[in-house]
């Protein structure tokens, strides 16, 4: 299980966060890891750092971890908790820019078939909204 | 402007209060246009930077700057945390062991908004708090006499001049013409941040 790459659902909200995460867990299995963290430091709709940091160390694979979010805070919280990771680490996390509960179902699915990490965010990415 | 410990803690101190106090017309601007937690994601920062001012202002001045900018990213919850944290991170690593001066200001500066550019992604025009930052260091590197008030002055426009602006960065992007008429919250933020830095160099 720790040999595919494994995933990081960060949202707004907790409940979104976690509803994805079993979302990804019925579909695709329990040969993917996947962590989720959703809501600011006090509990309410948000997105936290540390709740990310911690999120990244439970879902951790030497392969790689992808990580989802919904909307921009989730997004700048992410890439600044990979900022913060150790350096041998920061080169194998990744954001991916896909709707969250799809690319997270996409990304899981192309893991569990043992995808690197380029290849799980690319299949994650192809779902992204055209801008 | 010499910014020795206590000068610095009641410069902190000052700031994070009037965040706080701002933190109502904060969350009324992020209602219009972006999701509502601007005032309160600033208020739980400011007051975490407050609950943790003896720590801080303990520090050198550039140790400080970055401690205020990691409590920011940890404490706020939103994205201005991040946003808000790399500003001071930068200024305080730009700032390093030499003391902080009017001289250093607008290096200081620089090195925050290349910081914040570079964690938004985005430059000056498109509604965001670099829509002041960037004004505010421009008038910084001009220098000369009555640099407060010319900084607040710069703050203050700049903020009343993202009004217009139709927002492509953030959360604002997603109403496109509709967030015209609206001032961008994270430029207010950074208005009343300047205009407590403003008044310590007005001496």
């Amino acid at each position: 299980m720790s040999e595919n790459v494994s995933l990081v659902i960060v949202s707004h909200s907790p409940d979104v966060a976690r509803g994805t995460a079993d979302m990804v867990r019925q579909m695709v299995g329990d040969e993917v890891k996947v962590a989720h963290c959703g809501g600011n430091p006090e509990g309410g709709l948000g997105t936290d750092v540390q709740r990310i940091l911690h999120a990244i160390e439970q879902a951790w694979s030497p392969r790689g971890v992808a990580i989802l979010v919904d909307l921009g805070g989730a997004e700048t919280n992410s890439e600044m908790a990979i900022e913060m990771l150790p350096e041998d680490r920061r080169g194998r996390v990744v954001l991916c820019n896909a709707p969250i509960v799809e690319g997270a179902i996409m990304a899981a699915t192309e893991a569990s078939g043992g995808a690197s990490l380029a290849e799980v965010r690319a299949t994650a990415e192809e779902l992204s909204p055209v801008t | 402007m010499s910014l020795d410990p206590s000068v610095l803690r009641s410069l902190i101190a000052v700031a994070a209060e009037r965040v706080i106090a701002s933190a109502s017309e904060l969350t009324a601007l992020d209602q219009a246009i972006g999701d509502g937690d601007h005032g309160l994601n600033m208020k739980r920062g400011s007051a975490a930077v407050l609950a943790e001012l003896d720590a801080i202002a303990a520090k050198p001045t550039g140790e400080a700057l970055k401690a205020v900018g990691t409590t920011l990213v940890m404490k706020v919850g939103g994205a201005s945390g991040p946003l808000y944290g790399s500003l001071f991170i930068a200024m305080g690593k730009q700032l390093g062991d030499r003391p902080a001066s009017l001289a250093v200001l607008p290096e200081l500066l620089a090195a925050g908004v290349t910081a914040v550019s570079a964690r938004g992604k985005s430059t000056a025009g498109e509604k965001t708090m670099l829509d002041v930052l960037v004004p505010v260091l421009e008038a910084a590197r001009t220098g000369g006499s009555d640099l407060g008030a010319r900084l607040r002055k710069a703050a203050s426009s700049a903020a009343a001049a993202t009004v217009p602006i139709r927002a492509t960065k953030g959360r604002a992007a997603f109403l496109g013409e509709r967030s015209i008429g609206h001032m961008d919250p994270g430029a207010r933020s950074s208005e009343i941040i300047i205009e407590a830095l403003s008044h310590f160099l007005d001496g």
